[in-house]
């Protein structure tokens, strides 16, 4: 919402500081975007009044004028080419050293030998407008000389104000000054219409009661009249109005002008509008849009005599109706859309658009003005359906000021009447089926010290609500607090209570830390585990990625997006590894040899029974050196292999599944496998095939469901004293014999005096069989009570190797 | 036996080889003079008991002295080189050294985790929920109208009827409150969901940090005690903090927090549009609706709550000027953090 600092002055009767009015309102009301200064490029330009005008000696078409531009050696001569040019008048006046708009310096000049002292100025040249037919011919009273910015209100701030969603009061300049009012001091008071005078009478009710005006009662403070009767239609001034769906329009008006004159705005008019960035378009409207951006009013001026039959009926669409809008496309319309018709079809989307062929044009002379209330809900499910939002739309969505609309509407007609003329000959009609009071919350004072954690005065509270119109009086030791009509976002005690907090400024509450409990809530075992798996990777010397969780499906059971933003994205990863695998080729296009990733992420799939289920999974790539070049060791250093692959797949088992196993895949899967105790598979770890450049190390990936059962506790065991026996042993393994295999038998046979047993060595060649091949381990042997003897640990040893040839076929290598 | 002791006597000669033998040089030596099977003294020693018994005992004992000797000058060498080899003497110390890689935790998991200490020192535990929510949790919940505009599905991600991507961390509230009693005080950091398309300043996943505290008598000045200092600590003991009124649906009072530009200190610079101000988050006293709606009384127990972001924080604290970046994984960009931002 963009507001004038000019038009807030009017409504305030004092100068405002742009700057000051953003800091109030950002800590009291509403965040301030930007303060955007207009036309702050006129500071050189006065105001000069021409004494003289005389012809240019040698130029039919430029005139030499004497132009009192207030400076001490008097009036200057200056060669004016406008055609517009008289003595006696005022104009823009740059003089010499001035620079203008587009950063044109005016210097002391020579036009067809004649000495200019400086220029008067068009529109154009001020940046004013489009006009450069002639100079700009101002009313101003300022003395000559002053500073044109300060004489003629077009230097003025926009202010830009990000009006939160529940607050529509603050979507026009009324609503905003009031809360500056409250701020700041002063009160608010809208200014007299220029050539305006309020309409005589009041408004009529429907049919013919006619119903007393509500004029003349102080902002903040209006009463709804009492109802009289369900009354849903009635005439003014020979136009029938009807309101057939008083649920989409609660309450509904609508004024009569006749014979107006369709023109060109007014300056002071146009001007308004164009400060806050709106393009004036013609009396009718730009006073109607005045209304709004001064009252948040929407109103709609239609054409009476476009209206087949005389007749406006507010009723809900028919099934298939179609409008064109005002922007040429032709809606089709359904019964869920209020919309404002004639005595054959529908003429307005209410609240959202008008039709083309409704509105007021050139020709127009007679007037049909509405003033209504649209359910928000309606128009905001209206808006979406059609995709379409207006001015008019974005306030009714958010609640309009149901109980101001007649001070609306007769303000609205004094403005039209006094820029378009024409006359009101019948008292607007006010269909208001059910009216509404203001709502009445009770606020207790000691319930604002408890939750603002500091007494605030029963007198500051009332202060406070009162300056932003709400009515309080004592009840019962509460507050009785009357909630205007314009303030739909306040509806409980906590409510008014944030009013008293925000106006009183929240800087005035203390920030001391007072004690507290602790919570019963335990950390999120989760959270641990995660921790736990990320600190144990990066240890391991990766670095941790985030991925995109939205991709292409992989696999059936993928979870599809409804509503994607593309189709490339349009699933929910199943698995971390195919994203890590783009970033794996990402960084090789970037010339990124070495790249080990790992990243702890949520997936997800498709189940029955629960519509999605979702993890954490565990994922890591791995490819390039196995460690940083270094100068002593030549230029190359291995690449990382499928060894360094199983290495980190069982930590990163080990840190995320604790308790499983990993094992080497079978089923024709290369790598291996995480299998927890009941045998399922919960992660897995191989070569990958990506698209590498040929320059790249092979590839590894592994993937591990987190589980969240903890750790098992670790089991010390005292450090041995007694000494090791060691021996190397080369054993010749058959073709289908595993290590893991060899390992257990030796175990077995050789029991608990076998301590550890390391595989140093795996040969293949002269010497072992064909399909064959060596294996050598270091074999540690130890008792912890006492020293082994040689012959025990041969013995051991012996045992062990009978137990392999026996079971396994492997003997001990020869030589 | 003359030949032999000549043979040893022009042995002896080698000794002098031993102190300037580099290892390769030392190793050939020892092979050559005392290996197993063809070293020249084992030879020698071989042909000893082949020899008359009076030569025998002086070509013996002459061989066996000359061995010992040998090896006691191997030996000695042996052990200066393995000195040498840790001494730094001569060595040009600038070369640079013997690396491994370096892993590291993602900027944004060490932000988070930073910011989650900080509310742990204030009492604050940890706790999470599930990414992809119902509309009860994820809105209403929180107190959002039936028809509030942040339900517009081109806002969400929707994954069935019924069923989103979270649009924040908030519901997670919802079922804390729903399981615990009062007094709760958590943090809870997660991933969010939003249906805007990815560039430079908005992504469509990003990480969000909840926070919540309920119990008797919390009041206003809690909450803005809390936040600020939280703020304190993770910039600097002097940073300046603002409240100003904003509005959630799941807090009233709403209040945004800034604090104090830390680029240009509160002067006014690009970064913070000359405001002097940085926006870090958004929150508020819990809305009484949101402790109905988990069946706690909004009479007796009242609280407060937050959001915020942790990447858009990281990119004002580091400069960092494209959120893709975060999704890039960019070793390059990852190892820079890799050693710990603080
Ligand atoms: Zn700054």
């Amino acid at each position: 919402m963009i507001v004038s600092r000019r038009w807030l002055e009017a409504l305030l009767g004092r100068p405002l500081d742009a700057r000051e009015v953003a800091e109030r309102l950002t800590m009291h009301v509403a965040a301030v975007d930007a303060v955007v200064p207009l036309h702050p490029d006129l500071g050189d330009v006065l105001i000069g009044r021409v004494l003289e005008v005389k012809k240019h000696p040698n130029a039919d078409r430029l005139s030499l004028c004497r132009v009192d531009a207030g400076g001490a050696g008097g009036p200057v001569e200056v060669v004016c080419g406008a055609p517009n040019v008289q003595a006696g008048k005022t104009y823009p006046y740059a003089p010499v050293g001035a620079t203008l708009p587009g950063g044109l310096k005016l210097e002391r000049r020579k036009i067809r030998g004649v000495e200019s002292n400086g220029m008067l100025c068009s529109a154009k040249e001020l940046g004013l407008g489009e006009d450069h037919a002639g100079i700009l011919e101002l009313d101003t009273a300022a003395p000559p000389g002053s500073r044109f910015v300060d004489a003629v209100p077009v230097a003025d701030h926009q202010i830009v104000i990000d009006v939160p969603a529940n607050r529509p009061d603050l979507l026009c300049h009324k609503g905003v000054a009031r809360e500056l009012a409250a701020v700041l001091g002063g009160t608010v008071k809208l200014p007299p219409i220029a050539g305006g005078a309020a309409p005589a009478g009041g408004t009529a009710r429907g049919g013919s009661a006619a119903r007393a005006a509500e004029g003349g009662v102080p902002a903040g403070r209006r009463r709804a009249s009492a109802p009289s009767g369900r009354v849903t239609s009635g005439v003014v001034d020979g136009v029938e109005v009807r309101l057939e769906d008083p649920e989409g329009a609660p309450r509904y008006m609508i004024a009569v002008i006749r014979g107006v004159k369709v023109a060109p705005s007014p300056g002071w008019l146009t001007g308004r509008l164009s400060s806050i960035g709106q393009r004036p378009i013609n009396n009718v409207v730009d006073a109607t849009n005045y209304i709004l951006f001064e009252l948040n009013q929407p109103l709609h001026a239609f054409d009476l005599a476009r209206l087949n039959g005389s007749a406006v009926v507010v009723r809900r669409a028919k099934p298939g109706e179609k409008i064109v809008t005002l922007d040429g496309l032709t809606r089709t319309l359904t019964p869920d859309m209020t919309t404002i018709c004639d005595a054959k079809r529908p003429t307005i989307i209410a609240g959202v658009m008008g039709s083309a062929d409704s509105e007021v044009s050139p020709a127009t002379t007679d007037l049909v003005l509405e003033c209504a209330y649209f359910q928000p809900t309606r128009i905001r499910r209206t808006r979406r359906a059609l995709e379409l939002s207006s001015e008019s739309s974005y306030r009714f969505e958010r609640g309009i000021d149901m109980l101001g609309m007649p001070d609306a509407l007769r303000r609205a007609i004094e403005l039209i009447v006094a820029v378009a003329g024409g006359e009101l000959r019948e008292p607007p009609l006010d269909l208001w089926p059910e009216p509404q009071q203001e709502k009445t919350i009770f606020l207790r004072p000691e319930r604002v010290a408890h939750l603002l954690g500091m007494p605030v005065e029963p007198g500051e509270i009332e202060r406070r609500l009162t300056a932003v119109g709400f009515f309080l009086a004592p009840k019962d030791g509460r507050l009785a607090v009357q909630v205007p009509a314009w303030r739909p976002d306040v509806t409980r005690e906590v409510d008014l209570i944030e009013e008293v907090a925000r106006l009183k400024g929240y800087d005035a509450f203390p920030d001391e830390l007072r004690p507290y409990r602790p919570g019963t809530v335990p950390d999120a075992p989760e959270e641990q585990a995660r921790a736990r798996v990320r600190q144990g990777l990066v240890r391991l010397g990766l670095l941790e990625a985030r991925t995109m969780p939205l991709g292409p499906p992989d696999g059936p059971d993928s979870v599809t997006i409804l509503n994607p933003l593309s189709a490339e994205d349009a699933h929910l990863r199943r698995r971390l590894l195919p994203g890590l695998m783009r970033r794996v080729e990402y960084n090789w296009a970037n010339r990124n040899r070495d790249i080990r990733l790992f990243e702890v992420g949520t997936v997800f799939r498709k189940e029955s029974g629960s519509p999605v289920e979702e993890w954490t999974s565990v994922a890591a790539v791995l490819t390039g050196a196995r460690r940083p070049p270094h100068w002593s060791e030549g230029a190359k250093l291995p690449d990382m292999d499928i060894w360094d692959l199983k290495h980190h797949f069982e930590l990163a088992v080990d840190l995320a599944a604790p308790g499983c196993t990993v094992e080497p895949a079978t089923g024709g899967e290369s790598g291996w496998v995480a299998v927890q105790r009941g045998g399922e598979v919960v992660g897995r770890a191989g070569p990958l095939e990506a698209d590498a450049p040929v320059w790249a190390a092979p590839l590894f990936g592994l993937e591990v469901r987190l589980a969240l059962t903890g750790r098992a506790p670790v089991v010390y065991r005292p450090l041995p004293v007694q000494p090791p026996a060691e021996r190397d042993v080369a054993l010749v393994l058959p073709g289908g014999v595993s290590a893991a295999q060899v390992a257990a038998v030796l175990q077995r046979a050789v029991g608990p005096l076998l301590e550890r047993f390391d595989v140093f060595d795996e040969y293949r060649g002269p010497g072992i069989p064909a399909g064959h091949r060596g294996v050598a381990w270091h074999c540690s042997f130890r008792d912890p009570e006492r020293t082994l003897r040689e012959a025990e640990v041969d013995a051991a040893l012996a045992r062990g190797l009978a137990a392999l040839e026996d079971e396994l076929g492997v003997r001990r290598r020869e030589g | 036996m003359r030949d032999l002791l000549a043979a040893l006597a022009e042995l002896r000669e080698r000794l002098q080889e031993i102190p300037q033998a580099d290892e390769r040089r030392l190793h050939d030596l020892k092979t050559e003079i005392l290996g197993r099977k063809a070293g020249a003294l084992t030879q020698i020693l071989g042909r000893v008991p082949t020899l008359d018994p009076s030569s025998r005992k002086e070509v013996g004992a002459a061989a066996n002295a000359l061995k010992l000797e040998f090896a006691a000058a191997i030996a000695a060498r042996e052990r200066e080189l393995k000195r040498a080899a840790g001494s730094v003497a001569g060595l040009d110390l600038t070369m640079p050294g013997r690396a491994v890689w370096r892993g590291g935790l993602h900027l944004v998991t060490q932000v988070v985790d930073e910011i989650c200490d900080i509310f742990r020192e204030l009492g604050f535990t940890r706790a999470v929920g599930p990414e992809a929510e119902t509309e009860r949790y994820n809105f209403f919940a929180l107190n959002f109208p039936k028809d509030h505009p942040a339900l517009d599905a081109q806002d969400s991600f929707y994954l069935g009827d019924d069923l989103l991507l979270r649009t924040h961390t908030s519901p997670v509230q919802i079922r804390t409150l729903e399981r615990y009693p009062p007094p709760i005080r958590v943090v809870i950091p997660g991933q969010v969901y939003r249906r805007d398309p990815f560039d430079a300043s908005h992504s469509p996943v990003f990480e969000q940090i909840e926070g919540l505290a309920v119990d008797e008598g919390i009041s206003f000045v809690d909450f803005k005690a809390t936040l600020a200092t939280f703020a304190r600590r993770f910039f600097t003991a002097d940073t300046r903090v603002r409240f100003r009124p904003s509005f959630f649906p799941f807090t009233e009072p709403s209040a945004e927090m800034d604090v104090q530009c830390q680029i240009c200190k509160g002067v006014g610079c690009a970064t913070c549009k000359q405001t002097g101000w940085m926006e870090i988050l958004g929150s508020g006293m819990v809305h009484p609706a949101v402790l109905e709606n988990c069946g706690v009384s909004s009479e007796r127990y009242s609280g407060f709550a937050w959001g915020m972001g942790p990447a858009r924080i990281a990119m004002t604290r580091h400069g960092i000027a494209d959120i893709r970046l975060f999704y890039e994984s960019d070793v390059r960009f990852l190892a820079q953090f890799a050693g710990g931002v603080r």
